[in-house]
């Protein structure tokens, strides 16, 4: 299953806000169907990278705290019109995800 | 229609995953191998910021800015900004105090590049302190929020 990862940047002087959003359930392992009594198996994004020209800038841990369908931002220094942002995830059953933006 | 398609897909996964067997547990072990396991698990906050820094002694810092609702209607989406004004942050984690696991996520920014923000949107089982720890310069900084919780957000 493909999820939608979508990604969005506003660059303010030479910094570039990028906000990421990625379609996914993000369960923790905890919760259980409703109608099986069956505990869901836990599904989380753990890794997000956010690289700048193919330079990796930072690297995010997510753990099953974070909500579903998480909306991630950070800051990117040294940045100008026309650079190129990626950003990339994997979740703990193997799934990724990247998606890539122009400033 | 949105509940419909996440129950069959919830349904389709967990048929995979007995599918898999004895596997069910595989998925944790394949992971990538730098995720921190034992700061994500730690049921404590200063094992968990010890796991992950190495060290749990941190001062308080009054330039960093903690932005979250101090009322939360819905535990399980709280949007959480850190802003942390500082020269050289290597890292900021978000932690929540009372959760299972307290801490929710974190950023490796040693790289250079990325300044001291992050935002994001976590999990809340119970009224309970955030606390954001930076790493800037080797030392450790915090500066934390109270955020109220109405109805919680794990165990839905």
């Amino acid at each position: 299953m493909a999820k939608l990862t979508k990604i969005k940047t506003r660059l303010t002087g030479d910094e570039t806000e990028v906000l990421v959003l990625v379609n996914h359930p993000m369960e923790t392992g905890q919760r259980k169907d409703s109608k099986t009594g069956e505990k869901i198996p836990a599904h989380y994004i753990q890794k997000m990278s956010f690289a700048l020209n193919g330079k990796v800038v930072a690297e995010a841990n997510l753990g099953p705290a974070v909500s579903k369908n998480p909306l991630t931002a950070i800051r990117v220094k040294g940045t100008k019109t026309g650079d190129t942002i990626k950003v990339s995830w994997s979740d703990n059953q193997g799934e990724s995800g990247a998606a890539e933006a122009a400033v | 229609m949105k509940r419909r398609t996440f129950l069959q897909g919830t349904l389709a996964g967990s048929a995979l995953a007995v599918a898999a067997g004895a596997g069910l547990l595989t998925p944790t072990a394949v992971l990538a191998a730098d995720w921190p396991k034992n700061a994500f698990d730690a049921k404590s906050e200063a094992d968990a910021v010890s796991a992950l820094f190495g060290s749990s002694s941190a001062a308080e810092n009054s330039a960093i800015k903690v932005t979250a609702p101090i009322q939360a209607e819905n535990g399980s989406v709280v949007p959480v900004k850190v802003d942390a004004p500082l020269d050289g942050v290597e890292g900021i984690a978000v932690m929540v105090e009372k959760n299972p696991s307290p801490l929710a996520t974190n950023i490796d920014m040693s790289g250079g590049g990325a300044s001291g923000y992050y935002s994001t949107r976590i999990k809340m089982g119970s009224t309970s302190k955030v606390t954001a720890y930076v790493k800037a310069g080797g030392k450790l900084h915090t500066a934390s929020q109270t955020v109220k919780v109405t109805i919680g957000g794990c165990g839905g």
